[in-house]
C-alpha cells in the first residue's frame, strides 16, 4: 500500500504533466470548479427564464430544461464529443468537450433548483417590490433572488457534489482525470485493484464531504448574520395565522 | 385623483367586481368595508394594477393605468401600498427596506435616501430600530416600517389593504395612530379595514361592498347610524354583536 502510494502519488495527482497533458486529481478539480463556476450563472439565467413573465423566453428554455433532464449525462457527453464538432466544424479537446457537457447538464438541473427556490418564496415579496414601482428584473435582482439563493443553498451544494462525481465520466472520452488515471495505475500494478480503487473512492469522498461541510458552515453563518431562516419561517407563520 | 369608470373583473366565471364607478378626490380619506369575499381587497388592488380588470377604466391623475402600453412602474411609484402581511424584505435591515426603492427609482444617493428614511422612521416612531432586521420587530412595528417604506417614495396617495388584520389586538392601535397622523397631514387615502372606530374618526366617506358591488356610499355618521341598504345593516349588526344573529 505504502509502496503503491510512493510510486504513483504524483501520477495520481497531475497525470503525465509536465511531460504530457495535465491530468489526475488536479484536472478533476479544475474541471469540477470550472463546471461549477460556469454552470451556476447559466443555471440562474435559465431558472429566471423559467419563471419570467415572457412566454417567448419561458417556453424554449422550459423545453431545453425538460430535454436535458430527460437524458443521461453520458448521452450529453457523446453529443458534445461526436455531434458538436460535426456541426460547428471545430474539434474541441476532451477537456473542453467534457466541460461543455457538464455545464449544459448541470445548468438544466440548477435552473430547476433556482425556479423552485424563487417560487418557494412568499408571493408577497415580489408583489410588494412591484407595488413600490420596481420593474420585474429589479424586483427579482434586489428582493427575490437574494432571498431565494439563501434558501436554495442546500440543494445547490447537492448539485455541486454531483458535479464533482460526474467529472469521472470524462473517462469515457479518454480525458485523463483522476478515475482514468486510477484505471491506468491499476493496469500497471495489476495486483492491487482494491487498494487503487479504494484510494480513488476515498479521494472523491473527501472532496464531496468537504464541500458539504463547507456549505453547512456557510448556511449557519448566513443564518446568524442576515437571519433569513428565521425571517422566512416567521413570515409563513404570520401568513398561516392570517389565513386561519 | 382616482376615478373608476364601470370597472368589471372576473375570476373565471366569478364576477368579482361588478360595474364599480367611484371617484376619490385629492385629500379625501375613503374607507372601504364589507364582509370577507366582498371584493374590497380586489378593488384597491386594481388601483395600482396588482390585479387586472376586464372592462372599464381606472384613471389615476387623469391617466388610464390599465391601458396597454402604460408605464405601470412609474404609476406604481406614485401610489403607496400597504399590505395586510407587511411583507418587509427579510434580507434587508429596516433602514435598507426604506432606502432601496428611492435609491433605485428616484436616483437618490445612499446618504440622501437614508436621511429621508430616517425622518420617516422617526415619524412612525421607529428611528431607534433603523439597524434592526425585520424579524426582530413585532407585527405592529413591522407594519409601521412598511408604511414608512411606502412613504419613502413620497406618493400623493396611499392605499391600505387591511393593514391591521394580521396584527395581535394590542398592536392595532399603534398602526392606526400612524395612519391617523397621515390623514392629519392631508394624505389622500383609501383604506380597506374593519376598524370601525378608525373609519368613524378619520374617514370622509365610507364605501360598503358586497358580492363585488358597491351597495352604499355615505359619510361615516350616516353609515354607522343610519345605514340604508339591508346588507349594510346586517353587516353592522354582525360586527357589533356577533352573538345576536339567529342562525
Amino acid at each position: 500500500m505504502i509502496e503503491l502510494i510512493q510510486d504513483y502519488w504524483l501520477y495520481f495527482l497531475i497525470g503525465q504533466y509536465p511531460n504530457g497533458p495535465l491530468g489526475g486529481l488536479v484536472l478533476t478539480l479544475l474541471l469540477a470548479s470550472c463546471g461549477l463556476v460556469l454552470a451556476l450563472p447559466l443555471g440562474i439565467v435559465l431558472g429566471l427564464a423559467r419563471v419570467s413573465p415572457w412566454r417567448w423566453l419561458r417556453w424554449p428554455v422550459s423545453g431545453f430544461v425538460f430535454v436535458v433532464r430527460g437524458l443521461p449525462l453520458l448521452m450529453v457527453i457523446f453529443w458534445a464529443y461526436f455531434f458538436l464538432p460535426s456541426v460547428t466544424g471545430v474539434k474541441t479537446d476532451q477537456f473542453a468537450t467534457m466541460l461543455i457537457a457538464l455545464v449544459v447538464f448541470d445548468a438544466a438541473y440548477l435552473a430547476e433548483i433556482v425556479r423552485a427556490g424563487i417560487q418557494g418564496l412568499p408571493r408577497g415579496q415580489m408583489e410588494t417590490a412591484r407595488a413600490l414601482g420596481l420593474s420585474w428584473s429589479r424586483a427579482m435582482r434586489l428582493v427575490v433572488l437574494p432571498q431565494a439563493l439563501r434558501s436554495m443553498l442546500p440543494s445547490l451544494v447537492n448539485q455541486f457534489v454531483s458535479t464533482i462525481k460526474e467529472t469521472s465520466l470524462g473517462y469515457i472520452i479518454g480525458l485523463a482525470e483522476v478515475s482514468f488515471i486510477a484505471t491506468q495505475i491499476n493496469t500497471q500494478v495489476f495486483t492491487k485493484p482494491a487498494q487503487v480503487f479504494g484510494i480513488l473512492g476515498l479521494t472523491y469522498f473527501i472532496l464531496c464531504f468537504g464541500l458539504s461541510r463547507f456549505a453547512y458552515w456557510l448556511e449557519r453563518r448566513l443564518a446568524r448574520r442576515g437571519l433569513p431562516v428565521v425571517a422566512v419561517t416567521e413570515g409563513r407563520a404570520a401568513a398561516r395565522k392570517a389565513s386561519a | 385623483m382616482i376615478e373608476l369608470q364601470n370597472v368589471n373583473k372576473w375570476y373565471g366565471s366569478y364576477h368579482a367586481l361588478v360595474d364599480v364607478s367611484e371617484t376619490i378626490h385629492k385629500g379625501e380619506v375613503v374607507v372601504v368595508c364589507g364582509p370577507s369575499g366582498s371584493g374590497k381587497s380586489t378593488l384597491i388592488r386594481t388601483f395600482n394594477r396588482l390585479e387586472a380588470i376586464q372592462s372599464g377604466r381606472i384613471l389615476i391623475e387623469g391617466k388610464d393605468i390599465h391601458a396597454p402600453g402604460t408605464d405601470v412602474n412609474a404609476f406604481r411609484s406614485r401610489i403607496g401600498f400597504v399590505f395586510q402581511q407587511f411583507n418587509l424584505f427579510p434580507h434587508l435591515t429596516v433602514l435598507q427596506n426604506c432606502t432601496m426603492a428611492p435609491m433605485q427609482l428616484h436616483g437618490l444617493s445612499r446618504a440622501q435616501a437614508e436621511e429621508r428614511a430616517m425622518a420617516l422612521l422617526a415619524r412612525v416612531g421607529l428611528a431607534n430600530k433603523a439597524r434592526a432586521w425585520p424579524s426582530e420587530l413585532s407585527g405592529g412595528q413591522q407594519q409601521r416600517v412598511a408604511i414608512a417604506r411606502a412613504l419613502a417614495m413620497q406618493p400623493p396617495v396611499m392605499l391600505f389593504d387591511e393593514p391591521t388584520s394580521a396584527l395581535d389586538p394590542e398592536m392595532v392601535g399603534e398602526v392606526l395612530l400612524v395612519m391617523r397622523d397621515l390623514v392629519r397631514d392631508g394624505m389622500t387615502m383609501v383604506c380597506v379595514t374593519h376598524e370601525m372606530g378608525f373609519a368613524r374618526e378619520v374617514a370622509d366617506r365610507v364605501i360598503f361592498m358586497d358580492e363585488g358591488k358597491v351597495l352604499e356610499r355615505a359619510t361615516p355618521d350616516d353609515f354607522f347610524n343610519r345605514p340604508q341598504h339591508p346588507r349594510a345593516r346586517q353587516f353592522l349588526s354582525d360586527i357589533r354583536s356577533p352573538f345576536a344573529r339567529t342562525p
